[in-house]
Parts: C-alpha cells; structure tokens; sequence
C-alpha cells in the first residue's frame, strides 16, 4: 500500500511539473508590463498587438497551409505503407520498408533535415527542380517524417480488425479498390483521423526540419517565434503561446468526449 | 486465402507497395546517401559550398575523396567534447525522465480504468502544444528576474538571483521537461497490461512489496523501460531548440554545433560528416528501439 501511494503523489507531483510552467505562461500574457516577469497589472493589450503583427499573421496561415497538405499526403502514404505491411510484404521487403517507415520516428531532427536540404539542392542541380526552397519542400520533408507516425497508429489498426470480412466482400465479388474504400477505410477511419490530427500538430510545431527545408520564400509560425524568441522573453509571445494552448486543449478534449461517448454506445450496442 | 488476394490484384498491389517504396526511397534513404557523399567532399567558399567528388578529365574519371572532415573532427577537441557532452547529457535527462516517468507510469496503470484514459491525455497533452512554447516557457521562469528566483528571494532563501537560465541546469530541465510524456506513454503501455495476479501470487508467497517490485514489475517492464529510454536519448543526442535558448556559452551539444557549422559557417561538408558520426554513435540505441519495437509489435499480432 505505500508504495502506491508513493506513485500516485509522484503521478500529481509530474503533473504539477508539465503543467506549472504553461500556467505561467498563460498568466503573465495578461501582464500590462512590457517585462514579462515583473506584474504590472491586467491587460489584454498583447493580443491586440499579436493580431496587428503581420509578420506573425502570415507565417500562421503558411504554417496552416503546410501543415493541412502535409497531414493529408502523410496519412495517404502512411496507410498505404501500413497496408503493405500488414498485408502483403513479407521478409525482406517488409523489414526494409518497416524499418525506413519507423527510423523517422526517432532520428535526430538536425540529421533528417540536414538530409533533405542536401537531397533539395542535389536535385535542383540534377533536374532544375524544386528551383527554390519554400513550402513545397517543407511540404515534402513535412509528409515523409508525419507519414512515419501515421503509419504506426494505422498498422496497429489494421491488425487488430476482422479480415474476414474483407474476404467476405471481395468473395461477394467486390473489387479489392471497392473494398478496400468501403470495407476497410470505414474500419480504419478513427485511425486515420488521429493520424492525421498528429500529422497536423507535428507538422505545426517543427522547426527544425522547416529551417533546413525552406528557403527565403517561406517561413513558418515556430521559425518566427524561434528568431523572436532568441533575442528574449516577449509579452507577445506569451500571448500566442496562450491562444495555441486554448486551442489545443479544446480539440483534445472534444476529441476526448466523443471518443468515449463512441466507446460507451459500443458497450451498451454489446451489452 | 491470402495467396489468392494476391494473385488477384497484381497492378493495384503493384501501385500501393510502389508508391510508399518510392517515396521513401527518394525522400528518405536517398537524403542519407547524399549526406555521406558529401562528408567527404572538400569545402570551398561557392555556391553549392563543396567541391565535386566525382571528376571527369582527359579520359580518366577521379573519385576524390577528402577525408579530411573526418579527420577534423577526430582532431579537433571541440567536435570530439561536444559528442561527448551531448552523450552524457543524454544518458543523465534519460534517467532523470525513467526516474520521475516510471511512478507516474506506475499509478495511472494502477488507476480506475474509468480514468486512465483522462490521466493519459493529461500527460501527452503538452506534447501537442508547440514544442518551442513549452521550452519558451522556462526561459521566463528560470531567467535572473524570473518566477524562482523572485519566489526565493521574497521568501529570504537567497538575496542574490541564482544564475540557472544559460546552464547546463537549465538545459537539463528544459529536456527532462519535454520528453517526459514520450517516457511515460511506453511506460505506461507495459505496465497497463502486466498480470497483476503474478503481483498478487508474489505477495501471497510472502514477498515484501519492494522485492517484488524488482523482482516482478521492473523485469516485466523491461520491454517498455527501454522503448521509453530510446525515445528519449536518441532525440537528445541531437537537440538544437533546448539548449540553444536555454543553455550557455559552455553548454557544448554536437546538434547546436552542426547548426552552426551549417548554417553560420556554411560548412557542408563538415556538418555532413558530423552527422554520419553522430549517426554512426547513435546505430546501437536504434537497432535496439527497432528490435524491442518488432517484438511488440509480433506480440500484438
């Protein structure tokens, strides 16, 4: 019995730590003074300043623009690569394939971006395309590590549902495409979806491989922030940080709720 | 059954092994080829800034390679210490995270199932806000005029601000920090689906609750500990974001020295090479992530 007990104060205590420092943030974008850490009383003045800074403005809408087309082509090619792993490769093919898929996961990110941006000016030179760096590329490099995430939610999917009834349909006469779109994707589609929800973030929140990637044309939300944020601490940033929490947490929990409203019909449908 | 599926759609199984195949192949093992061929390139002040390995002249074709990078690094105490600090820090934030992740891993699999769901969007929550946000958010509390400091000194503990932003203090906070929730949720996933009947046998045998702890939960773990630990170290090894903001002038991390060398000094070929190094340091923590990782994954099916 102590031992639990133990845990459980560690589980509140880690608590406190990853959140303390986020509820810090939040409050001092409400600071009317410009130094972040000195009170000088209420103010939402910094979020009016946010949304006349149009530097910010813009990189927010190239952020969201990548991060959609990035999500949407990593879950394409993650549930592709996922059902040629659970499907139909076997040995060689699906250790080489598996392994490509999954080695994003945990590369350092200077080493994948490094790679890509060399591969860029390589096939500039080669083909004369891409001629510059800019969203395209950071499209690119954005889908091919986000695919590596979807993959793995997807395959974990695909093993866990009832092949038999993909047999069924395609002993019914159903053409593996037809099947495929109306058997399996329904099946898979929670799957999806959180791929490509985490694509999505992922895709928003790097800058790393997006430095590397793109060229003057292109800059995205975390490189501004970045530049922003080496010269020090900005009430402005503060407040961006409050609205990106806000949100995150609103879709994480609708999410949330729905997933166990889905969950609790299943058991009372079963039931 | 699955030999016919597989006879019956040659051209569209064709299109779908294809197409990730390609892509992968293109965007991923490719990259790599690039990056080690250009490690042995020779720098030159031009755009692109590296000189060509292969050279065709008077009928003979010169495969240049300068192995000079290599030998930079080896001789150079600076590339050679920050190898070694990033390891080292890397190997101290991986049991900083094991020893604060594994008790909390611990009792949210030991919660109500009700709840563990909840505690578990609770810690990968963070993770999904921004990455630099959550590391901007120390700067402010661990800065000369920042939260601490102002709660010490108001308090009386110290008269003078305690210098923690831009050291190695700071960076290890900042690490721990974020990647804890990439500790807990491997963590978690072991010890969710351990028998507790073996933990209760053990006791009914007379085990004290710690000596099982060692002797049934942790080696039971094992598989989860080191999928945690992986996560954890192979990304710091790396890590530019953290200790560039949070770190000093003396916290030395090979990923902020191939950022400068790439980008300030433009040196390609030097930060390619430090990047197959780094690779080359990081292939036995890999292969073991991908080898636990392939058994789990076997497990499941």
């Amino acid at each position: 019995m102590k031992k639990l007990s133990f845990s459980t104060v560690m589980l509140w205590a880690g608590m406190f730590f990853l959140y303390a420092p986020m509820f810090v943030l939040v409050f001092y974008s409400f600071n009317a003074s410009k130094l972040v850490t000195v009170w000088g009383g209420f103010s939402i003045k910094w979020y009016g300043e946010l949304f006349r800074d149009q530097q910010i403005l813009d990189a927010v809408g190239t952020s969201l623009q990548v991060a959609f087309y990035a999500s949407t082509m990593a879950v394409i090619l993650g549930t592709m690569a996922a059902f040629v792993m659970t499907r139909f490769a076997r040995g060689w093919g699906k250790l080489t394939l598996s392994n490509m898929i999954t080695a994003p996961l945990v590369m350092p990110e200077v080493i994948t971006g490094l790679s890509l941006l060399l591969l860029f000016v390589h096939m500039a030179d080669f083909l004369g395309w891409p001629a510059e760096r800019g969203m395209l590329t950071i499209w690119i490099a954005h889908s091919t590590f986000c695919a590596a995430y979807v993959a793995v939610v997807v395959s974990s999917r695909l093993r866990e549902i009832d092949r038999s009834i993909e047999e069924a349909a395609m002993d019914l006469g159903a053409t593996p495409l037809k099947t495929f779109f109306l058997i399996t994707v329904p099946m898979i589609s929670p799957a999806i979806i959180a791929g490509w929800l985490l694509s999505f973030s992922l895709s928003l929140d790097d800058l790393v491989i997006a430095s590397f990637a793109s060229g003057p044309g292109a800059t995205t939300l975390p490189m501004v922030v970045f530049s922003s944020v080496r010269m020090g601490v900005s009430p402005k940033i503060n407040a961006l940080a409050t609205l990106i929490i806000l949100l995150v947490s609103l879709i994480a929990f609708v999410s949330w709720y729905f997933a166990r409203r889905a969950e609790a019909k299943q058991r009372a449908s079963s039931a | 059954m699955k030999k016919p599926l597989k006879f019956r759609l040659p051209k569209g199984q064709c299109w779908t092994i294809g197409v990730p195949y390609f892509w992968l192949l293109m965007f991923f093992a490719l990259p790599f080829a690039i990056v080690l061929k250009i490690s042995f390139s020779t720098p030159i002040i031009a755009i692109p800034p590296y000189e060509p390995l292969l050279e065709y002249a008077e009928e003979s074709l010169n495969i240049m390679l300068n192995l000079g990078n290599y030998l930079l690094i080896l001789d150079d105490s600076l590339y050679y210490n920050a190898y070694l600090s990033s390891l080292k820090m890397a190997a101290i934030s991986t049991i900083g995270c094991l020893l604060i992740g594994y008790p909390m891993a611990y009792a949210i699999a030991r919660a109500p199932k009700s709840s563990q769901m909840l505690l578990v969007l609770l810690v990968m929550l963070p993770t999904w806000t921004s990455f630099l946000i959550r590391v901007y958010a120390w700067m402010g509390i661990l800065s000369n005029n920042g939260v601490i400091n102002n709660i010490l000194m108001w308090t009386g503990l110290i008269s003078e601000p305690l210098q923690i932003l831009n050291t190695n203090t700071a960076v290890y906070i900042g690490i721990i920090y974020t990647y804890l929730p990439f500790m807990i949720l491997p963590l978690y996933a072991t010890l969710s689906q351990l028998d507790m009947s073996l933990l209760e046998a053990a006791s009914d045998l007379g085990s004290r609750s710690l000596n099982t702890f060692w002797k049934v939960t942790l080696p039971l773990s094992k598989g989860g500990v080191i999928a945690g630990s992986m996560l954890v170290f192979i990304p710091v090894v790396g890590e530019f974001v953290i200790p560039e903001l949070l770190g000093g002038p003396d916290t030395l991390m090979i990923g902020k020295v191939l950022w400068q060398e790439f980008f300030n000094n433009r040196d390609w070929p030097v930060a390619s090479a430090l990047a197959i190094v780094m690779l080359g340091l990081l292939i036995i923590p890999i292969t073991l992530f991908h080898h636990y990782q392939a058994r789990e994954m076997e497990k499941e099916a």
